[in-house]
């Protein structure tokens, strides 16, 4: 049985730092939000009004667009119990899902692993950025870590192209399997082979693409338009992964916060423009998170960590609008000056996972926890 | 041994005491002799200082101090291990990182890591009792397994188990109450109550011993009775012949050859049990000395023997990489990008994934990890600007390197002396022989040939082992 229906896609897009909630969907009408806020608040008149009670702060304007579209989903509370309140520890617990010990296996990778258990496509899940999360770090997991898709590749510091051929043919023959040899050699070998094919395979997404779309200049930007061509290029890639820095406002916020983003919704604006144009990006679904949230009052000049925050859905499966409730904001709700969250993060992935991928969470996410109605 | 023997011997020796020397440097060497080279290692000159930490915090005075973010304390520690003077002191410190792994991800807490590595170079090459009585010490330790957490009055055995089941014993050298006991026996090992941060910043932790807490009730571990205090159980502990048998095999692992991960040690036989059992005697007969066991160990026909039977570490090839090039020489701009690599490359060092620290030998490798490597030492070698690359370079037109064999060949020496497989090698000759022989008289079209096939080499099988 054949199907033109399109495998649903995942794009995580990662907020690194801490993105300031309250900051962000704004509980415009609620005095406390003043009161706390002296120095790192937006203008009520800026705010841009959702409905009678939250508004998203100034700068998301392409974003509001989308979710004018109906195309938009805003997760209030979202996090987990106890958080530390470190960058390092909680990105962690995002990544593996373990709150209690350090945990090892991503939950993308272990999806990456559900969906491709054989290692048919090296490239079913890619980080575009540097390095590799460890959301996708799973043992025998293959996962392409591009920095920059018009580089990526096998020695791309050899600038003649002739050469270079000749390079690669020689990596590919040095790497070809071979009977006899030991078991690290044998290793090295298929795993070089792996990654050499995958950066053959991907070098055609950007011969490919041609787009009228103008990205901005920013970093995320050109992850998401590299993105882009990866998925219009119909390599089979079913997570996509990548992140934007940072999040960390401890000062200077309303300096920050703004061009974070203004970098954010142009570039997420742009990236769906481009695949509308091209009658294409049906079977996305894009997930924004952060680690957690930040303290309710502010320290002067921006905020420190905090521990509930929002979570954002995009995409055409996406029903558009406010789930949740944003937690309270009174002084004796608060846990140490923070919001509590009210919805755990396992349960935006298991929505993500069940509704959207077709998979079991329970394994994946370690646990059973509360999925959020936002899929069609 | 002929000239290029010695050399070969001598590189391989530096690669594993330290990370790697040029030509200059490994000549130095064979002309004091190879036993003399060890001595020096393991017993440095006094004047030799570690790397030039004064020179480095003019330039990045943001690295001493890098708090909950590790970049600048990796870039701190990598800068180190590329300048420092006393190659097996900063080596060493890797190891036990390696073992006593402590993780940023938790500590949240970089200058305290930083003071851990600098306690593994004041203590690591010395006696083994004393180290781990530092460490039990150590407040990053002492935070990352909770032993803050442990009271008289709710025993917490975080430490008491990593301290026996990682640190000294191995799996299946003691039992559950041994764990509860020796837990027992550590509780008050604490860290006095920190300065908060604001409004000044971060304040050094400080160990405390806080009596109060200490449960100093009778105690039996591993069969010795008393009232144990937490260095009774260290006393303990190196005794123990399993705990000479872990520590020996862990140094085995890290300077000899790859052994199978740590989990199957219990069952599977060491790699060489004779060479395994030279190193036990030397750790117990010297009292648990470090530099007695590394000094049999170099100076052995087991080690010497060795050469390439490991999988370079990330942290290895980033450092060896960067000294081969003469990068970073001096604190130059871009310097904070340096302690990132190792993680493109698998390894975030001062952020091991947990208290196990990192799945090492051919568990390195990974699609990502192996572009990683082959492109950061492509991109590297390849920079004729490089003061190293322009040593090897010049080398080379001197010793009149012409023909595609003897480019091949004088690569090979240059980057560490990598012996190749027959295919490996003529596949490397064939393809230079399609530019012919170099041409002297044109330098920068030379100069681009030396440093093609030295990515070439980079990226074959045989150079991921060091």
């Amino acid at each position: 049985m054949t199907s033109t229906k399109k495998d649903p896609v995942v794009v995580v897009l990662q907020m690194t730092g801490g993105n300031d909630y309250m900051n962000t969907v704004i509980p415009y009408n609620d005095p406390l939000y003043y009161d706390n806020r002296p120095v790192v608040k937006y203008a009520q008149e800026d705010i841009i009004k959702l409905n009678d009670e939250i508004g998203l702060m100034p700068n998301m304007g392409p974003l509001k667009e989308i979710y004018d579209q109906g195309k938009m989903a805003i997760v209030h509370g979202v996090g987990y119990t106890n958080s530390p309140r470190s960058h390092f520890r909680s990105m962690d617990i995002w990544h593996t899902c373990e709150p209690d010990k350090v945990g090892t296996e991503g939950w993308a990778g272990r999806v990456a692993r559900e969906l491709d258990p054989n290692k048919e496509n090296v490239l079913t899940a890619i980080n575009f950025g540097h390095g590799l999360p460890r959301a996708l770090a799973v043992p025998g997991v293959p996962v392409a870590a591009i920095a920059d898709l018009g580089t990526y590749g096998l020695l791309t510091g050899i600038s003649d192209q002739t050469q270079r051929a000749k390079a690669l043919d020689l990596f590919t023959r040095m790497y070809s399997p071979t009977v006899g040899g030991s078991f690290v050699t044998d290793y090295l070998r298929s795993t070089g082979t792996d990654a050499m094919i995958g950066a053959d395979i991907v070098k055609v997404a950007p011969e490919r693409y041609s787009s009228n779309v103008e990205y901005p200049n920013s970093p995320i930007a050109a992850h998401l338009r590299d993105i882009a061509q990866v998925y219009m290029a119909d390599l089979g890639t079913r997570i996509f992964y990548t992140q934007h820095a940072s999040f960390d406002t401890h000062a200077g916020e309303m300096a920050a916060h703004p061009v974070l983003w203004t970098e954010i919704s142009q570039a997420i604006s742009a990236f769906f423009q481009d695949l509308k144009e091209h009658n294409t990006g049906e079977n996305i679904v894009m997930y924004l998170f952060s680690e957690f949230g930040r303290r309710v009052h502010d320290n002067g000049s921006g905020t420190d960590h905090g521990a509930a925050g929002a979570s954002f859905f995009f995409g055409d499966s996406i029903k558009g609008g406010l789930y949740g409730e944003m937690p309270s904001r009174k002084a004796e709700d608060l846990e140490q000056g923070d919001l509590v969250p009210n919805r755990d993060f396992r349960g935006d992935y298991t929505t993500i996972v069940e509704d959207w991928l077709g998979l079991d969470a329970t394994p994946i996410v370690n646990g059973n926890f509360e999925k959020v109605a936002v899929l069609k | 041994m002929s000239k290029k023997e010695d050399l070969a011997l001598m590189a391989h020796l530096m690669r594993r005491a330290g990370f790697g020397a040029d030509r200059e440097e490994l000549e130095r060497c064979v002309t004091q002799g190879y036993d003399a080279t060890v001595d020096e290692l393991i017993d440095p000159p006094e004047s030799r200082p570690g790397g030039d930490m004064a020179l480095m915090l003019r330039y990045h005075p943001s690295f001493l101090l890098p708090g909950g973010v590790p970049y600048s304390g990796q870039a701190n520690w990598m800068y180190n291990m590329i300048s420092t003077k006393k190659p097996l002191e900063e080596k060493i410190s890797l190891f036990w990182h390696h073992i006593f792994a402590t993780g940023n991800s938790k500590v949240d807490n970089c200058d305290q890591l930083l003071e851990q590595i600098q306690m593994f170079r004041d203590y690591g090459l010395g006696n083994y009792r004393d180290l781990l009585v530092e460490l039990s010490k150590n407040p990053a330790m002492i935070y990352w397994l909770d032993n803050n957490e442990n009271h008289r009055d709710a025993v917490n055995e975080n430490w008491g188990r990593e301290l026996l089941e990682l640190f000294s014993l191995g799996v299946s050298n003691y039992t559950e109450v041994d764990v509860r006991e020796a837990s027992r026996a550590f509780t008050g090992w604490t860290i006095a109550p920190k300065i908060p941060r604001l409004p000044y910043g971060r304040f050094p932790w400080k160990f405390e011993y806080k009596e109060e807490d200490h449960d100093d009730g009778e105690k039996t571990f591993l069969g010795e009775t008393g009232k144990l205090g937490g260095e009774d159980i260290i006393n303990v502990i190196v005794q123990q012949p399993a705990t000479a048998r872990f520590i020996c095999r862990h140094l085995y692992n890290f300077f000899v050859a790859d052994e199978v991960q740590v989990p199957a040690w219990t069952i599977e036989d060491a790699r060489d049990e004779d060479a395994l059992e030279q190193m036990m005697d030397a750790f117990i007969d010297s009292g648990y000395e470090i530099k007695a066991v590394l000094r049999l160990m170099f100076k052995s026909e087991f080690f010497k023997n060795a050469r390439f039977s490991k999988i370079k570490s990330p942290t290895e090839v980033v450092a060896g990489t960067l000294k081969m090039v003469g990068q970073y020489r001096n604190p130059d701009p871009g310097m904070l990008q340096i302690g990132k690599e190792p993680t493109y490359m698998g390894q975030s060092i001062l952020d091991p994934p947990s208290v196990e620290g990192w799945y090492t030998g051919h568990e390195w490798i990974n699609s990502g990890s192996l572009l990683a490597r082959i492109n950061f030492v492509a991109d590297r070698v390849s920079d004729s600007t490089l003061p190293g690359i322009q040593t090897i370079i010049q080398s080379m037109k001197s010793d009149g390197v012409t023909t595609p064999e003897q480019l091949v060949e004088a690569a090979a020496e240059h980057m560490g002396f990598v012996e190749f497989s027959k295919e490996t090698r003529d596949e490397l000759v064939e393809n230079a022989k399609a530019a012919g022989d170099l041409d002297w008289g044109n330098e920068e079209v030379a100069a681009t040939r030396i440093g093609e096939a030295m990515a070439l080499i980079g990226a074959t099988t045989e150079y991921q082992f060091g």
